[in-house]
């Protein structure tokens, strides 16, 4: 399972990048590879404005659908549009091009709450 | 002389209705014209006629389209063809014995609007079918209108809506639904104007007490939609505890009945603390069910709730039966007419077919047989919950996923074995869930076919992983490409396709 070093994590299966006061969000393999194929991505609008763990969007492959929740409170400043066509790339490039959400970060504090790369690997293997 | 595997012949692989067209071909003659003659324009002006050609509209004669559905109704699978093991639903054999019931010349030929005195058999059997559903559910107000399970459960969480803000002269909207209910609660909660919170389940797969009562400390509770047995097939066996801290909160508890098929004859909801539930009669009562429908979703309630029960009521006065509106704190109709009749009428056959005692034996036979399933696979496959099943087993794909084989690939194997597939990912509290659900109508030869299939599959999965990851490969069509039919959906036929189609 890859879990890049660079990245905190939730235990909804989200990943978090920190770039300044920017948080740019997705969801992990590991959440991908448990929902299967991804059918359809639905994604906040700009300017929402979400607590930490609310339900900013949702997810939809074959077998089910499921919420995305913001692992981190803020202002959405931008969503990754391409996803609306091409839901196919969260299954190919989760951490990558498949990027979901950037938030404008309203508390950095929350961010020492989510777990680490290492963090979360042990979290996959105590609860999978 | 070699004889090759025809795959071309419609029988073998249909086109569609479309792509059989003929230009010019027609399905009927009309007789010689016998009257004066008149032109079109006199009867239907222009501008109210269509004036395109209709391009694509299938040409085709009467036999075409006789052999064209008779040949894909043979392609179908259905519950008169085998087990059909789908966990949650219910799917038991329904007896022939009801459909003749239900074709009785006085029920088909009675129109919903004849007077009362002349629909009195009609009401008498609606009665009839409400008393017997209370006895059973222990829930002594019923209403039949409801027209399947999701509509039942508008209907209860509606009653408790309304008694609730006549009781505190103001509304609560918090509707609590454990996180194994099946997606139709928290729906049917939004819909009847509630928030929904999510309710956790413990390791064992039962509804965690004590995160329910933190949720029922944060207040402004209206109640409670549990299931039980719940989606894992395990009986929720602190129910009684459950619905007093509901109560205790100030809320009601609705219970699901989609899972009736374990407790019928046994145990009654009512008894249990619970206020409202709805009831499949398409499912634990054998009326046709998935394609054969249409369903119902009858309502149970205690007294406390009956003023808010829909309207029209059947009421029974000395030896007649009529039908009353005079319910002032009713939530109203909620189906046109009196609901589905003509399942009523089946459900109500079942019930006196087989009389309190069959009820209880088929209930019975209906956890036997799921458990005969779980006891002979559980060590093949992994499941997830350890306490006993009810009328229902749960498995994963875990020891599988480790070939690579996941529960849709057990499943479309299952179908080169001949049976119908299990209910796959769900519940969704477990991942790679199998939900295998027998019914009281398989006999053990059957039941141990299944057991078989199940073990030759998983032992597949260990020798030869491929072979199950490509199944199904006995079927007309191989594997479906789910995805791609998800993401970029044909949603009809266009003369264009079939033309890019052929130069391609």
């Amino acid at each position: 399972m890859n879990i890049p070093e660079n990245l905190r994590y939730s235990k909804d299966h989200e990943w978090v990048l920190i770039d300044g006061e920017i948080a740019i969000i997705g969801i992990t393999d590991h959440a991908q590879n448990s929902l299967g194929d991804i059918v359809y991505v639905d994604l906040p609008k700009v300017g929402d404005h979400f607590n930490a763990h609310d339900a900013c969007g949702s997810v939809e492959s074959v077998k089910a659908v499921s919420e995305v929740f913001t692992p981190v409170s803020g202002e959405v400043i931008e969503v990754n549009e391409t996803l609306n066509d091409s839901p196919e790339v969260v299954n190919k490039d989760p951490y990558g091009a498949a990027w979901m959400v950037k938030l404008k970060i309203k508390d950095a504090a929350e961010i020492n709450s989510l777990m680490t790369a290492e963090e979360y690997r042990e979290y996959l293997n105590n609860n999978t | 002389m070699s004889i090759k595997k025809v795959r071309q012949h419609p029988t073998q692989n249909e086109s569609l209705i479309f792509e059989r067209s003929q230009k010019g071909r027609i399905g009927y003659s009309l007789p010689k014209l016998d009257v004066e003659s008149k032109n079109l324009d006199e009867i239907i002006p222009v501008d109210l006629r269509r004036d395109d050609d209709l391009e694509g509209f299938p040409e085709v004669s009467e036999v075409d389209v006789v052999r064209h559905f008779t040949r894909m109704s043979t392609w179908n699978y259905s519950i008169d063809l085998g087990m059909y093991p789908l966990g949650s639903c219910t799917m038991k054999y329904n007896s022939r014995l009801n459909e003749k019931v239900a074709r009785i010349a006085g029920f088909i030929n009675l129109h919903p609007l004849v007077p009362e005195e002349e629909a009195q058999g009609a009401l008498e059997l609606m009665y009839e079918l409400q008393q017997n559903l209370a006895e059973i559910t222990g829930l002594p107000a019923v209403t039949l209108q409801p027209a399947a399970g999701a509509h039942g459960e508008l209907t209860g969480v509606l009653l408790i809506r309304a008694f609730l803000e006549k009781r505190d002269g103001k509304a609560r909207r918090t509707m609590l639904v454990p996180d194994s209910a099946h997606g139709t609660n928290p729906a049917s909660a939004q819909m009847a104007g509630f928030t929904v919170k999510t309710v956790k389940s413990t390791s064992q797969g039962l509804t965690d007490i004590e995160h329910l009562k933190a949720l029922c400390k944060e207040g402004d509770i209206a109640g409670l939609m549990l299931t039980n047995p719940n989606t894992a097939g395990i009986f929720e066996k602190n129910i009684k505890e459950i619905c007093k801290i509901v109560h205790d909160a100030g809320g009601l508890v609705y219970m699901d009945g989609a899972n009736m098929n374990a407790l019928v004859g046994v145990a009654r909801p009512g008894d249990m603390g619970v206020d409202v539930i709805h009831l499949n009669l398409h499912k634990t009562f054998s009326t046709p069910h998935g394609g054969g429908g249409p369903g119902a979703g009858p309502c149970c309630c205690s007294a406390e709730l009956e003023p808010f029960l829909p309207v029209p009521r059947i009421v029974k006065e000395v030896d007649r039966f009529k039908l009353d509106f005079n319910y002032p704190d009713s939530i109203g109709r909620i189906k046109a007419f009196y609901g589905n009749f003509g399942v009523m009428i089946r459900a109500l056959a079942y019930i006196y077919t087989h009389g309190a005692d069959g009820l209880r034996e088929a209930t019975e036979a209906a956890v036997l047989n799921a458990r005969y399933i779980s006891y002979h696979l559980e060590d093949t496959f992994e499941k997830p919950f350890k306490s006993d099943c009810m009328h229902e087993v749960l498995f994963t794909h875990k020891k599988q996923a480790r070939k690579g084989v996941h529960t849709i690939d057990i499943a479309k194997r299952l179908i080169d074995y001949g049976f119908h597939p299990m209910t796959i990912y769900f519940p969704l509290i477990v991942e790679g869930a199998m939900l295998i659900e027998p019914t009281e109508s398989v006999g053990r030869q059957d039941l141990d076919a299944f057991i078989e299939a199940m073990k030759a599959i998983a032992k597949e999965a260990e020798e030869n992983p491929q072979l199950v990851i490509d199944a199904p490969h006995s079927t007309r069509i191989g594997r479906l490409d789910e995805a791609t039919a998800a993401r970029k959906p044909i949603l009809r036929w266009k003369p264009e396709i079939e033309a890019a189609s052929k130069t391609a």
